[in-house]
């Protein structure tokens, strides 16, 4: 439990960080820094995308796998990482 | 062999083989054997199978159940046991059988009711032995071992029909040679066609009849055929019977507080966080670094367009055109121009007498009408409009919200309102382009037509001419539709948005509140609209539109604002002044809206009727509060003074303008441009005297900014429309400056030198396209130069306001520095001063006596020297006097 706290105080030290989500492999969110709307939104609407992205990689080449998902926008930078049971989004407005 | 297992045939083959006595009672089998002719199932006893060799299971099996036998043996064995021996019933056989060995069958399964069967004939045996495969797969094999071979051909007749089909020569081929006469060999041939029914013989027709003869009933008929896949299309469409809504309403799933506590317990997560958070640290470090997407081509070819490159761009200030009219601008000098805020490439300029003085009693004294010229693009040299005017017009403007409205100011003191509505569509078919039918629609006099067809619009409201300014008005200025102001000055809300009230000010040291809109009736204006409407019946000679006959020659300003000097009595005398422009969110987006779905200038927004306007009450319009309403204004004696319009209460109980809040004296002489400049709104611009400055409002210390004295006059200026820190400053030799506030900060960035010959009188800039960006220059002699901007002047560099902004606040502050370490100064000096006089009090008394003396005595020498030289000439005084009597 520490670790997982100390992990998001790493991260959310960072520079630009507006949020940060742990979803489970369903796209249930499991702790968050957001609000109860946007979090459930973000993983709802992540998950869908991180499932996709995951088949085509692994459609193109079975030995392949996805490790990690940027989604840039005009107003923020959005990272997912995700793994075997769950996935980190990050959500981040770059400086300039 | 298809095993066959007739049920009926269990007992009987049982008996069969049980009654070994019975063996010779073969006829006793009334029922077919179950089994083929060919194989006789028999059982063997051990003994047998013992002496044989065909032990059940153990030398014959499941697998091998065959066992080759001998005939002598079998013959043996019959003959040692007779009866006895199990091969008795074949006995007959087995002495028949041909070859030399039998065959005998272990037949495990009981497939044909017995232990054992024997083969009867060689060729069962052989077939059981080596038997055919079953055919698919010999087949099979067959195929895909063996390349077929190649086998003789037989002949079925086909090879007779083939012959029959093909084409055989059944004679030898006709040949006919054509040559001409030798002596036409070389010679140009002429062909040409001919029909066959042109010449009597040229064809021989055989033509098909029916032959009453023959019946020939066609039997055989070849035919080719070709198989077409039949193709059908069809379609279908349903039908929506039932229309209903349907929705579902869904909630996302979550996991309870428990749930998630204990998840965020499990190793996995824990694990999961600490692979996962290097790569995203990573992630975030490098966004934070750089812009991995920042296009560094396209922002290269933004900063410097595609045009620069080839080559002919040129930095400076080029001609466009040059606008003059030999009738009308002859001798007369430009006061005032301006862009036509909506129709491309008209502008107006105001014509004023060269000299200034007119000496009533001049025999020469030539009356020329005092007009405002439209010109355009389309045509430099023949004015489109002329606007007539009582006198000479040293200010006007368009409307903002309407620009068909113009209002100007006289050199007599009285304010103008042109309606020009009626000839919008003249003006906008001269834009460059269309063809100018409009003009030439009458073409008997084509010569002059020109200039007897520019259409001349007369005035349409005058104010009063007792409450005129007693002085020319030198500004006029419209106030934004944003806000309008009451009576006393304060600033309403403005509920129609459309500029209906205007600012003028005069060096008769007022500014007058001007309202378009009817004026509440008070007594005596009674009387004086009796005797306007008696004067106007006596003059309108011309259709003038009447949109403001309410007010013509009653019109009377709303209030006057005076200037009271700060420090000594009188006034100050102001030549033009700058309000800021109030922009309140909600109003400005409607009114941008609405002009620009307005470019024509038709009436989908409400063009009110003015006269039909009302000035509200003061009480019921809602006061803005935060409407800046202090004005800068620019005098006639070089000062800048920053004053509020409001009027207040002052002890008796009478509205009075305030004290001015600063005065500067910067420029020494008439401050000529007080304008604000379109990126800041508390940043203004003032030209006057020899020197120009950028003054901050409120900073109440002086200009943020002062240009060094220069050679020349500086007659006009203006801030470029497009880009913060460039302005534009004319001159009195005909030159212009262009300020660059990005490059240098202390002498101009270019200057254009020669540009008229004349004063420049007037700049104005113009952003007609976002590739076309105009300066007008009008100068003493009456010419219009349009010039084109480079592109270099017109496109601001990055953050360029946020840089200009800094500037300005950097010499704020540089402001603020000096004047406290001018004061320090100063106090330093008084200090230093009082130093002085004690310890030497005397001495500037003594100095002032010794002064005196030394005086006095020059001047008795002097006048000694003087009085022998005269005496000398015999010119002396004494003599003089003596002559003048």
């Amino acid at each position: 439990m520490a670790e997982v706290e100390e992990t998001l105080k790493r991260i959310q030290s960072q520079k630009g960080v507006q949020g940060i989500i742990i979803v489970n492999s369903e796209g249930i969110p499991i702790k968050t820094t957001l609000d109860n709307s946007s979090t459930v939104q973000y993983a709802g609407l992540i998950h869908q995308l991180v499932m996709k992205a995951r088949s085509t990689v692994r459609d193109i080449d079975p030995q392949n796998d996805l490790t990690f998902l940027r989604v840039r926008s005009k107003k923020n930078e959005i990272m997912i990482a995700p793994d075997k049971d769950y996935f980190l989004i990050v959500i981040q407005n770059p400086s300039d | 062999m298809p095993p066959k297992r007739p049920k009926s045939a269990i007992s009987s083959a049982g008996s069969k083989g049980r009654a070994k006595g019975k063996k010779s009672q073969s006829p006793t089998l009334v029922e077919k054997p179950g089994h083929p002719e060919d194989i006789f199932p028999m059982v063997l006893t051990s003994a047998t199978q013992e002496l044989f060799g065909c032990l059940a299971d153990e030398d014959v099996t499941g697998e091998s159940p065959y066992k080759l036998l001998k005939k002598d043996d079998i013959i043996q064995d019959i003959k040692t046991r007779a009866a006895v021996s199990d091969f008795s019933p074949v006995k007959q056989i087995v002495l028949d059988y041909p070859e030399d060995e039998l065959l005998l069958v272990y037949d495990r399964d009981f497939t044909y009711e017995q232990c054992f069967y024997l083969v009867l004939t060689p060729e069962a045996k052989d077939r059981i032995l080596n038997p055919p495969e079953p055919e698919t797969s010999q087949v099979l094999e067959n195929v895909v071992n063996k390349t077929p071979e190649p086998k003789e051909w037989i002949s079925l007749g086909s090879e007779l029909e083939i012959d029959e089909e093909s084409i055989k020569e059944t004679r030898e081929k006709l040949w006919y040679k054509f040559s001409r006469v030798r002596r036409k060999f070389g010679v140009p041939v002429c062909f040409s066609d001919r029909n066959t029914a042109d010449a009597k013989d040229g064809y021989l027709e055989c033509a098909s009849y029916q032959d009453s003869r023959f019946s020939i009933k066609q039997m055989q008929r070849d035919c080719g055929m070709q198989a077409v896949p039949r193709l059908q299309s069809s379609s279908a469409q349903t039908q929506w019977k039932f229309q209903r809504n349907i929705f579902t309403q869904y909630v996302p799933r979550e996991l309870s507080d428990e749930e998630k506590e204990n998840i965020l317990q499990f190793e996995s997560l824990n694990n999961f966080c600490n692979s996962v958070t290097p790569r995203v640290l990573q992630a975030l470090q490098q966004e934070e670094i750089m812009n991995g997407f920042f296009d560094d081509w396209k922002a290269l070819g933004a900063a410097a367009e595609d045009g620069d490159w080839s080559g002919k761009v040129s930095e400076g200030l080029m001609l466009y055109q040059a606008f003059t009219d030999q009738k009308y601008t002859k001798d007369k000098k430009i006061s005032s121009i301006n862009w036509h805020p909506t129709i491309y490439g008209v502008l107006a300029v105001a014509l004023t007498e060269q000299k200034e003085e007119r000496t009533k009693d001049s025999t020469t004294f030539v009356v020329t009408p005092s007009v405002i010229l439209f010109y355009s693009f389309s045509d430099p040299s023949i004015p489109q409009l002329l606007l007539e005017c009582p006198d000479d017009i040293f200010a006007f403007e368009f409307c903002p919200s309407d620009p068909n409205i113009i209002v100007g100011g006289c050199i007599n003191g009285q304010v103008v309102l042109w309606d020009i509505s009626a000839h919008v569509t003249h003006l906008l078919g001269t834009q460059p382009g269309s063809k100018k039918v409009s003009v030439s629609t009458d073409t008997f006099d084509l010569d002059d037509n020109q200039e007897n067809k520019t259409p001349v619009v007369r005035y349409c409201a005058v104010s009063a001419l007792e409450s005129r300014h007693k002085a020319p008005i030198t500004d006029v200025q419209w106030l934004p539709p944003t806000f309008e102001v009451t009576r006393s000055g304060l600033p309403v809300e403005n509920k129609y948005n459309i500029s209906v009230q205007v600012v003028t000010c005069s060096p008769d040291c007022t500014i007058m509140f001007w309202d378009l809109r009817m004026q509440r009736l008070l007594s005596h204006s009674a009387t004086d609209r009796k005797q306007s409407v008696d004067q106007k019946t006596q003059m309108t000679p011309y259709s003038v539109p009447d949109t403001f006959k309410h007010l013509d020659r009653t019109w009377k300003p709303l209030f006057r604002v005076s200037l009271p000097k700060i420090d000594t009595s009188g006034e100050y005398a102001p030549l033009k002044f700058s309000l800021e422009h109030y922009t309140c969110n909600g109003n400005t987006g409607r009114t941008t809206e609405e002009d620009n779905e307005n470019d024509d200038g038709d009436s989908s927004k409400v063009i009110p009727d003015y006269s039909q306007l009302r000035v509200p009450s003061a009480k019921t319009a809602t006061i803005l509060e935060d409407v800046n309403t202090k004005l800068y204004i620019g005098t006639e004696d070089g000062e800048i003074v920053h004053t509020d319009w409001k009027l207040e209460k002052d002890d008796s109980g009478r509205l009075q303008s305030a004290k001015p809040l600063h005065c500067f004296n910067i420029h020494h002489w008439l401050v000529n441009t007080v304008q604000r400049s379109p990126f800041y709104k508390d940043i203004i611009l003032t030209t006057g005297g020899w020197n120009f400055a950028i003054w901050k409002e409120g900073v109440m210390d002086g200009p943020i900014v002062l240009s060094p004295s220069s050679e020349q006059v500086c007659t006009s200026g203006c801030w470029s429309l497009s880009r913060p820190a460039v302005f534009f400053i004319g001159k009195d030799d005909g030159s212009i400056e262009v300020w660059n506030l990005m490059e240098k900060t202390s002498e101009p960035a270019q200057v254009h030198a020669h540009i008229t010959n004349a004063k420049i009188t007037c700049i104005k800039p113009w952003t007609a396209s976002s590739k076309q960006h105009f300066l007008t220059v009008t100068d003493d002699i009456g010419m219009v130069r349009v010039l084109e901007i480079p592109k270099v002047l017109y496109v601001p560099t990055r953050n360029e306001s946020l840089s200009v902004k800094k500037y300005f606040e950097l010499e704020e502050e540089r402001l603020n520095d000096f004047l406290k370490r001018e004061e320090l100064w100063a106090q330093q000096k008084r200090e230093a001063e009082e130093l002085k006089r004690k310890t030497e009090p005397d001495k500037p008394a003594k100095s002032l006596e010794v002064n005196e003396e030394v005086n006095m005595k020059e001047y008795k020498d002097y006048m000694t020297l003087e009085e022998s030289i005269l005496k000398g000439i015999g010119l002396w005084p004494a003599a003089a006097d003596k002559q003048n009597t």
